[in-house]
């Protein structure tokens, strides 16, 4: 089966291409070099003034496990309101800030995505995180696994274990529990919160264990290191949300010690203290520390107005903004001495000086990072808003007239002490291809996708060149999932079930024992029930293929 | 073929979900032979009849015609309730599919007690933990409702009661029973403090205890048939512990508006983690009802008692129960499906039903079609989440069965019905 994609403008940043007009080719679900002038052609789509961009990838997305369920749960006002009705092709599904795991990949589809990335994944709670992956379709995905509050990883430190030990553990997880990187939410917080404690600083010491979340990330950006990992540590820092929590911020980034490291929803932890209200932008400061420091990436995880609900294995952040709740209700957990979790439904308001002040602290994050392949765009969905809103942040960095508009629709004193207005810079569309396309693939460390050259999959996004982005990017004409149309206009015309990816870094398997006996002591399940096997994935994801991603260093 | 005995084995026959049985040729049916309990010996010793297959109306049935015969039956519902579903996630999934494609509704036969919780949730929400959290740190854990291990048998030997804990040898955890005291033979580490009293008052105590803590005043002598003091001396103990929990089973708190009782309870414990560290641990899990809530949940947006129609996913904890819908006529089918327990079979109604149910099960009246299955975790694989919403556990096949799993004979059902159209 060989398809031409003719004539459409392609970005293609991974190969440089910014605009061209150029035939795609795709041949058996992969993109092939143009064929000789043989070849016998079966389809041809005429792509004359359109957009052509490989599929989008979203690398940081609460999509499925645990703490998303709990929210759906909580949420029966959300699904009401925005019902997906069975049609011939598609399931019933509902939910706007947390939707069913139908609606989920049927609406990341129709906005011309083809993969997401769930960015926190209990080892004890992994396999329901499959699950709920296995039962989104169309899209591909993958997850980072959460250590850095787990007794295990604590325990090791405080007896002082040597780095081998720890990577590892490190690698055993990441094996046992399929994913494709390694995530740290607030480093030992979640422990510490288990034993009362409210705050925990970059360099306080934990209340049992002594160690610091300084020294929780130095060893576990080492351990992602040195097992070839290629996605570096992914890390949601200490002091998440509270005003002038930015010099954890730029401690975080340090703490790696020149290893790579990425700082997720950054713009949550950006806030000064300034001010009459002691509530300030420190985008400018956290964009020039990116800027200087090239082992360090981000995302955003952008607010939008609106009702959402926030789920997060902070559960001491969480609890501490429970009062802030809408509607009133929230779900903290602890969970297995392995981590923990909050979910609380927020409504961010533009007349609200502290959410105003978010949404402006956002942009200006995206348009002060000079290199668009180092922050990635996000809305740590559903955090800062569900992921049904990219279009319309897409225009907001397109646009500048429309950003403007926008802003001066907020606070009257969260605009005055913005910077926002005076930021020319408009995002390319070639620009939007690196945040959203080539930039995330290149930083998961998986070769073919997020790309339109040879030997990629053929996961390609056909937008018209509408002038109005939003529009454009809401529902793009076509949609390819590996050389299929799945999407036509925006709307799902076929169903398939994505691949899985991972990776499966070697470790020295002495530390199996270790982890039998502490599960069999302390625990309430074995060590090996942690363990997901081949066939219970591919049962997960409806056969969808399993890939496992090579580290560096040989290893598989 | 004769099982092998093997460790490791993983139970599903309540929602604690144990993985460290070890299971091996009995008798009759499979017998337990390392950390079991009552309820695990019973639900593996019960012996899937060789000889049952399908019936159609008492005549014995392929697979194939049973499927054919339930599909017509559910062709011509207008609102089938797809209920029971004493099943695992596969089983699960198989149901919201086939619930989705005949418009009906799913509810789970200990749906009375589970949405009890989900009210809760909905409302307002908890603070909660999990199972090694109690094992590890709790040091007063309250059971309200009174002892729950004829419900989950191991609860305490695998919490409290384990010989050793993560932050120091020397924890000791005290418990207090609000309601009946701990069944003969069952020991417990620390202290006991047995408060008698009548469980359908609870909500009032609760109450009580949240003004106590509040330090407001207070007029009431006593609550719940215990006097003030025994409240205040309670209040006093869940103030100074370090990691308190309380735990209870909805299907105790069998009385009207229970569910306000637990949400009174799920609010002190929200007011006591202002200071200190506090827990709720609402157990279930049995029969796979927090499996299906969570499956229908993630695919869909609601959880137990969805209905699935024209306009997309709808839920109601109260118009969508089994008795209601069966009473009032709403539902004109019903698939029951019962793969743990034979006992649990379905409700009287004059509904034409289709019953998916354990091989040993014996039905009181013969269904229009009968399809025996096999039991997840004996007769094939399968996944159970425990009481804690958190862990799902692998469920492994214990002996060669020829029994299609809920999820098949669902799918055949399902295929016969596209097929069909
Ligand atoms: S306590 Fe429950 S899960 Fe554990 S062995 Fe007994 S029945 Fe099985």
């Amino acid at each position: 089966m060989l398809i031409r994609l003719a004539g459409g403008r392609v970005y293609d940043p991974a190969h440089g291409i910014n605009g061209e007009i150029r035939d795609v080719w795709v041949r058996d679900g992969h993109i092939v070099a143009t064929p000789g002038p043989d070849a016998p052609i079966d389809q041809t789509y005429d792509l004359t003034g359109r957009v052509v961009m490989a599929g989008a990838i979203d690398m940081h997305t609460h999509i499925g496990g645990g703490k998303l369920n709990i929210a759906r749960a909580m949420l029966p006002e959300d699904h009401r309101r925005d019902p997906r009705p069975r049609t011939a092709l598609t399931r019933g599904s509902c939910g706007h800030a947390a939707p069913g795991t139908l609606a989920t990949g049927y609406r990341y589809a129709e906005m011309g995505y083809t993969a997401c990335f769930e960015p926190a994944i209990l080892p004890v709670n992994a396999r329901q995180a499959h699950l709920e992956m296995g039962d989104t379709p169309l899209v591909d995905k993958g997850g980072y696994v959460m250590l850095g509050s787990d007794d295990f990883l604590l325990r090791l430190m405080a007896s002082g274990a040597e780095q081998r030990l720890i990577n590892d553990y490190v690698g055993w997880t990441l094996n046992a529990t399929r994913c494709i990187g390694i995530k740290v939410v607030n480093p030992g917080g979640i422990s510490a919160f288990k034993f009362n404690q409210r705050r925990f600083e970059l360099d306080e010491a934990h209340p049992f264990y002594g160690v610091t979340p300084r020294d929780i990330l130095r060893v576990l950006s080492r351990a992602v290191h040195e097992l070839g990992v290629p996605h570096p540590l992914h890390v949601h820092s200490s002091n998440l949300g509270l005003p002038g929590n930015y010099p954890t911020t730029l401690g975080t980034i340090d703490a790696a010690e020149g290893l790579p490291i990425h700082l997720t929803h950054i713009q949550f932890h950006s806030y000064g203290a300034e001010g009459d209200r002691k509530f300030s932008s420190a985008a400018a400061r956290i964009a020039e520390k990116v800027n200087s420091t090239p082992n360090a990436s981000c995302d955003v995880g952008q607010i939008l107005f609106g009702q959402t609900v926030t789920a997060s294995g902070d559960n001491m952040t969480q609890h501490r903004n429970a009062g802030l709740a809408s509607p009133k209700k929230f779900v903290v957990m602890d969970i297995e001495c392995d981590a923990g979790c909050g979910v609380l439904p927020f409504k961010y308001r533009d007349q609200n000086f502290v959410n105003a002040l978010q949404w402006a602290i956002g942009l200006e994050i995206f348009l002060l990072v000079d290199d668009p392949w180092r922050v990635f765009l996000t809305t740590d969905h559903p955090n800062g808003a569900p992921f049904t809103t990219y279009p319309h942040l897409i225009r907001l960095l397109m646009d500048k007239t429309f950003r403007n508009e926008r802003l001066g629709l907020i606070h009257a004193d969260a605009k005055a002490l913005s910077t926002l207005a005076s930021i020319d810079r408009e995002y390319s569309l070639y620009e939007i291809a690196i945040l959203t396309r080539a930039a995330p693939a290149r930083l998961l460390g998986i070769p073919d996708i997020g790309h339109l050259g040879a030997g990629a999959t053929a996961d390609i996004t056909v937008y018209r060149d509408e002038p109005d982005r939003e529009r454009m990017f809401t529902a793009p004409e076509y949609v390819f999932k590996d050389g299929r149309l799945v999407v036509r206009d925006g709307k799902v015309v076929q169903v398939t079930w994505g691949r899985y990816h991972m990776v499966a870094p070697a470790y020295d398997r002495g530390i199996e024992r270790r982890l039998e006996e502490h599960f069999a002591r302390y625990q309430t399940m074995r060590a090996d029930s942690l363990r997901i096997s081949d066939d219970e994935m591919a049962a997960f994801g409806h056969g969808g293929e399993l890939r496992t991603h090579p580290c560096r260093g040989g290893t598989p | 073929m004769p099982a092998p005995d093997r460790p490791g084995v993983t139970c599903p026959f309540c929602g604690l979900v144990c993985d460290d049985l070890r299971v091996g040729p009995g008798t009759r049916g499979l017998a337990v032979t390392e950390n079991g309990c009552a309820v695990a010996a019973r639900g593996f010793g019960q012996v899937a009849t060789a000889t049952t297959g399908p019936r159609i109306a008492g005549a014995p049935a392929t697979l194939a015609d049973a499927a054919a015969a339930a599909a017509r039956l559910l062709a011509a519902a207008r609102r089938p309730l797809i209920g029971g579903l004493g099943t695992d996630v596969q089983g699960a999934r198989a149901a919201c599919r086939l619930a989705d494609q005949t418009g009906g509704v799913l509810d789970h036969m200990n749906g009375a007690g589970a949405i009890r919780n989900l009210l809760v949730l909905q409302d307002s929400g908890w603070i909660t933990t999990t199972l090694s959290e109690i094992r590890n740190r709790c040091d007063l854990l309250i059971l309200a409702g009174g002892d729950i291990t004829s419900r989950f048998p191991r609860f305490f030997e695998r919490t409290i009661a384990a010989p050793e804990a993560l932050f120091g040898g020397d924890r000791q955890c005290a418990t207090v029973f609000l309601g009946r005291g701990p069944q003969a033979g069952v020991t417990l580490p620390g202290p006991v403090e047995v408060i008698g009293c009548e469980v359908a008052e609870l909500g009032q105590a609760f109450g009580l205890l949240r003004a106590l803590l509040a330090g407001r005043p207070v007029q009431a002598t006593s609550a719940a048939g215990a006097p003030l003091a025994v409240w205040q001396g309670l209040a006093d103990r869940m103030r100074a512990a370090t990691y308190g929990v309380v735990a209870w089973a909805a299907p105790d708190f069998d009385f009207p508006h229970a569910e306000l009782a637990i949400q009174t309870l799920c609010e002190l414990v929200k007011d006591l983690n202002r200071d200190t560290r506090f827990s709720g641990l609402p157990l279930g899990g049995s029969d796979g009802d927090i499996t299906v809530d969570a499956v229908s949940l993630w695919q869909t947006g609601f959880g137990l008692r969805a209905a699935f129609g024209a306009g997309g996913p709808t839920q109601d904890l109260h118009q969508h129960a089994t008795a209601r819908l069966l009473a009032s006529g709403e539902a004109d089918a019903l698939v029951w499906v019962s793969s743990f327990d034979p006992a649990r079979t379905p409700p009287a109604s004059t509904v034409p039903t289709v019953v998916l149910g354990h091989a040993a099960m014996t039905l009181p009246a013969e269904p229009a079609v009968f399809i025996p299955v096999g039991t997840p975790g004996v007769d094939h694989a399968g996944h159970l989440f425990r009481t804690d919403r958190v862990v799902a556990l692998p469920l492994a096949a214990l002996r060669g069965s020829a029994l299609p799993s809920v999820a098949e004979a669902l799918d055949a059902i399902g295929a016969a019905l596209e097929g069909g159209r």
